[in-house]
């Protein structure tokens, strides 16, 4: 273990005087894993933080910096002494006005400045050549940076890189693009060491070797610092011994439990899991907000002005509770926050403890939440979430490998800071932690595809973005390539969205409206005339699409129907998923749950049978006309999904006529018109389904397709944007699923579909945590024929289900549109 | 197969899932907005786009050709997505082409893309021509002309059924005038219900969608 444990050092030995005596002044003492930083920094030793919330995280990353920057005060030329980089750009703006406190108050000659999208360009310029002493900024403005000409000169004396928020952004493309612009940065500034500055996380290895170059043969990992463990949190969960829910995710019954905990508390942070389920919170509080508390909504898809306002609000102590999304699981701290509210499923433990974690200011102070399940599993989830919490033990991600499309962009904006050598890029690549295994052959592929689209047939070669030198560099073929390269760096793909604009009253559709924010495109394009939804906290009603624009009008309708957009739909962590399982085969542990819920599953135990920790229980029954398989796996709706799609093209070529599936967080359902109970479950449930059936859905599959426009905008085979003229998303994604076709058609091998796939199985189709599920449950299928429907059972058929059977679903859509078009027709009067 | 047959301006026309029309009583066969070698084009400014959607398209021609056996073939313009596309055939594409160019009479209606397709590919060039009842152009006139079928405006229905919706290429047609989809296989669609084509149709129009073996008529608005 290469954590360095300190003796608490006397400070006097570490600090400086002058910093010595601002920590006095301020009644303050260093904090032990601050003392320790500062010496890794004096040893020249990269290090990653661990700390929670309230523990001086920040100021420990950047003081070894103010005291190399104060002890050197006359620098001749100015030049660029550390860089920080955040996920949020506004945490950037934040963290840099904190800084300019101890600044000033101990006078060091110390120049900060932030560097966003939102940065004029002639300071982008003057940043360039006049570059501040500190400066703060984001994964996407490292990666235009480090391939901007001037980049050599800029980072030439760059002695200290602070990665603040490291766990959230580790394990994404943009910590893949992160790692690339990184590995760039040691090319260009050897000498620099880095800080990591992360929450608690279940395995610090991950991030502790993404913190340093990697070798050739073995792996490095940086230097690792605890902090302090904070004060235990509170952690209620909201669950009554009366009544609680079969199913649905809106905790409507527990609706007052809500307010009287936002009555309760100085400011409340209300977090939900999707959009819908925010405006729908949002909603039923204000409808039972007797006192007109002031409370507000946040979530991605509201204009940014509006979600700039609350936070502005909220900066300001106005506010006594914001209803949130993801959105805010990072960002500011804002002091008044004493108490996190989470309605739904908490999804993960390590999510949780960040939720929790912005109620808490003070290491010493336990941080408040309340968890408010919405149906019976998740008060078992909700349990299990707040056990594992309470043990410190966290869900630990599954390590992903970087992204084929990511390093085509950085391979592009390599060419564009200079020509380059293919084998030094190679090299500097697989020294990033995401690509250390990344093979010879595939970078070749990827360089090539950069170069001419890496196609069999050759014809493009004409058409070369890069063109190898004679002396076997690697360049840009023209100047605009640069310029291309610029406009649509950046691995943030948004789904094709649409604007929600107000219809003006009396005039034809089309004409109007202020702006209410944007929606995706596929959810409106669900939406015929007439249809109510909330949005923006206001029931509207869809009029129709006109060009990027859906337009509404304001409406009372009390039945608003809710939408189903997503937005953060995180699959159930295996982890937290792992601890459920357990929970519900331990009959020791019903005791403690609310009485409705102890009780379903003493009566699923008769019935049928509660499953063991590594089982996965089967069961058929007959309802209606129709014949049911359940299955409860527990591995997320995405992996579920997936599953349902396998399944059902298995039960088809079974003859069991299979009418339709819906997947739920923690369980699969399955009708069919066919008699399953002589089915062979271990069969049925063979990994060798994810072969070629498999194959055959991806063909079809809109999640997949979803998953290659992502890979096809970020590796620049499509471009977002060209010189003078915006691709709106919604023509990306009409071409995109035509180059589909033709790829996969005609190049079914080609490197982007492999990136695709590779995206895929660990993202949209979860096919990974499927695979590793066949896997555990081999051999340990416990199948159970009932006569009727069994308590488990219940939450999943009462869910709604929008999946139709795979493969013919799409003709039949058609044919019912025409159906309906021939009763219109032959209706008489 | 359950074969898709419309009456224009009292012309029977077969409507094809693979995006083309056939008319029997003439033996003819049309296809609209090919846009052959857009991907090239593309790549030409750094947009390197699979280079199949040629062969793509002309592979779906052949079939469609061995299907009807016509005597002549209608192309409705943008045959070619940009004037210098003929020229970046691949060879293997270029002597399909010629193969199919051969195998019937050919009228090439110029398109606002391909003002003039090659010389080599033989046929006839024209900006319109009238057969029987019908009249073939590129792009649709603002004004009513009965029997009109035209192309440019690569037509897309989107059906919604069960929560769930749908975009598809699709003719459409009052019975007095035909809209043709698109044929080439990165020809992007404009929705319908845009004021483009409702302005063509002053009264009831149906879109008939390609499906995946047959073509299913639906409600336009």
């Amino acid at each position: 273990m290469l954590q360095t444990l300190f003796e608490p050092a006397a400070p006097a030995a570490v600090l400086p005087p002058a910093f010595a005596r601002w920590f006095a002044e301020r009644g303050w003492s260093p904090r032990a894993h601050q003392l320790a930083l500062i010496e890794h920094a004096a040893a020249g030793e990269s290090v990653l933080l661990v700390a929670p919330t309230g523990g001086g995280k920040t100021l420990a990353g950047f003081l070894p910096s103010l005291i190399d920057l104060a002890e050197q005060p006359a620098r001749r030329s100015r030049s660029l002494h550390t860089l920080y980089i955040s996920p949020l750009k506004a945490l950037a703006v934040d963290v840099a006005r904190n800084l300019e406190t101890p600044v000033a108050e101990m006078g060091l000659p110390v120049r900060i400045e932030t560097r966003t999208g939102d940065t004029p360009p002639g300071r982008r310029q003057r940043q360039k050549h006049l570059p501040p002493d500190i400066l703060l900024t984001t994964p996407e403005q490292l990666s235009l940076l480090v391939a901007s000409r001037e980049a050599p000169r800029l980072f030439g004396k760059l002695r200290a890189v602070v990665l603040d928020e490291l766990h959230a952004i580790a394990n994404s493309k943009r910590g893949d693009l992160l790692s690339l612009g990184l590995a760039r940065l040691q090319a260009l500034a050897p000498a620099h060491r880095r800080v990591g500055l992360s929450a608690t996380v279940a395995d610090p290895v991950y991030l502790q070797r993404f913190l340093v170059p990697q070798p050739m043969q073995g792996e490095a990992l940086s230097a690792l610092v605890m902090g302090a463990a904070g004060a235990v949190p509170e952690i209620a969960i909201s669950a009554s011994d009366e009544y609680v829910p079969w199913a649905g995710h809106l905790a409507r019954h527990a609706m007052g439990d809500v307010m009287n905990a936002i009555r309760a508390s100085k400011t409340a942070l209300v977090f939900v899991n999707t959009r819908s389920q925010a405006e729908r919170t949002f909603q039923e509080l204000w409808r039972i907000n007797e006192d007109n508390l002031p409370i507000a909504l946040h979530h991605g898809s509201l204009a940014p002005e509006q979600r700039r306002k609350v936070e502005a609000a909220m900066t300001r102590g106005q506010l006594r509770a914001v209803v949130c999304t993801s959105t805010l699981d990072l960002g500011i701290d804002w002091g008044a926050v004493d108490r996190v509210i989470c309605l739904g499923a908490p999804k993960g433990a390590a999510r949780l403890v960040q939720r929790i974690g912005r109620a808490n200011h003070r290491l010493d102070e336990p941080s408040r939440a309340l968890l408010v399940p919405a149906n019976r599993f998740e008060v078992l989830e909700c349990e299990a979430a707040r056990d594992a919490v309470l043990a410190g033990e966290l869900d630990g991600e599954a390590q992903r490998k970087g992204g084929l499309d990511v390093l085509a962009q950085h391979v592009l904006g390599t060419a564009v800071a200079a020509p380059f050598n293919a084998d030094d890029l190679f090299a500097q690549v697989k020294s990033a932690a995401p690509y250390r295994e990344l093979a010879r052959g595939d970078f070749d592929r990827v360089a090539e595809f950069v170069a001419t689209g890496g196609y069999a047939l050759k014809s493009y070669d004409r058409y070369a973005k890069l063109r190898r030198t004679p002396e076997g560099m690697w360049r840009i073929s023209h100047p605009r390539v640069a310029q291309q390269y610029r406009l649509n760096a950046g691995v943030i793909v948004e789904d094709p969205m649409l604007d929600i604009r107000m219809q003006s009253k009396g005039k034809p559709l089309g004409a109007g409206g202020r702006v209410l924010g944007r929606m995706e495109e596929y959810f409106l394009e669900t939406l015929a005339p007439g249809d109510t939804f909330v949005f923006s906290g206001d029931v509207l009603r869809f009029e129709g699409i006109r060009e990027n624009a859906a337009f509404v009008t304001r409406t009372h309708d009390p039945e608003a129907q809710i939408p189903s957009y997503n937005g953060g739909k995180f699959p159930l962590s295996t982890f937290l998923a792992m601890r459920v399982r357990e929970m519900i085969a331990d009959p020791a542990k019903w005791g403690a749950l609310p009485n409705p819920v102890g009780e379903w599953l003493r009566i699923q135990e008769y019935r049928s049978i509660v499953p063991g920790p590594g089982q996965l229980l089967v069961e058929t029954f007959p309802r209606g006309s129709r014949r049911y398989l359940v299955c409860y796996p527990f591995e997320g709706r995405l992996a579920h999904q997936t599953l349902g799609m396998l399944l059902t093209r298995r039960l088809e070529r079974l003859r069991m006529k299979p009418l339709g599936f819906l997947a739920n967080e923690y369980a699969l359902a399955i009708w069919t018109l066919g008699d399953m109970r002589g089915l062979d479950m271990d069969r049925l449930f063979d990994e060798d389904m994810l072969g070629d059936d498999l194959d055959a859905w991806l063909a079809e599959s809109a999640l997949y397709k979803r998953t290659f426009r992502n890979c096809a905008i970020i590796s620049g085979l499509i471009e977002r944007k060209r010189p003078g003229q915006e691709k709106t998303g919604r023509q990306v994604t009409f071409s995109s699923d035509l180059i589909y076709d033709v790829l996969r058609e005609h190049e079914p091998d080609h490197i982007l579909l492999r990136a695709t796939y590779e995206d895929a199985a660990t993202g949209l189709l979860d096919v990974a945590r499927l695979a590793a599920m066949l896997k555990r449950v081999k051999g340990r299928i416990v199948l159970k024929n009932l006569d009727r429907v069994s308590p488990l059972a219940v939450p999943a058929l009462l869910e709604i289900s929008k999946e139709m059977v795979a493969g013919e679903a799409h003709e039949e859509i058609l044919r019912e549109s025409e159906e309906a078009l021939v009763k219109e027709a032959m209706r008489l009067g | 197969m359950d074969e898709m047959q419309i009456v224009v301006n009292g012309e029977t026309l077969t409507l094809d899932p693979g995006g083309a029309a056939w008319w029997p009583a003439h033996g003819t066969l049309i296809f609209s907005d090919i846009h052959f070698e857009k991907g090239s084009s593309y790549a030409r400014f750094g947009q390197h786009l699979p280079p199949y959607d040629t062969r793509t398209a002309l592979n779906r021609m052949v079939v469609l050709a061995a299907r009807y056996a016509p005597t002549r073939i209608i192309a409705l313009g943008d045959s070619f997505h940009d004037k210098d596309g003929a020229d970046r055939l691949g060879e293997r594409e270029r002597g399909i082409l010629f193969a199919l160019g051969r195998s019937a009479e050919w009228i090439w209606i110029e398109g606002n893309h391909d003002p003039a397709p090659p010389a080599w590919l033989g046929g006839t060039v024209t900006s319109e021509i009238r057969v029987g009842g019908l009249l073939f152009r590129h792009e649709p006139s603002p004004t009513h002309i009965p029997g009109e079928v035209a192309g440019h405006l690569h037509p897309c229905a989107t059906v919604t059924r069960h929560g769930r919706s749908l975009r598809r290429r699709c003719f459409v047609s009052d019975g007095h005038r035909l809209v043709l989809p698109a044929f080439g296989a990165y020809a992007g669609g404009l929705d319908i219900r845009e004021a483009a084509v409702r302005a063509l149709f002053p009264t009831r129009y149906l879109a008939y969608l390609l499906g995946a073996r047959r073509v299913y008529a639906a409600a336009a608005a």
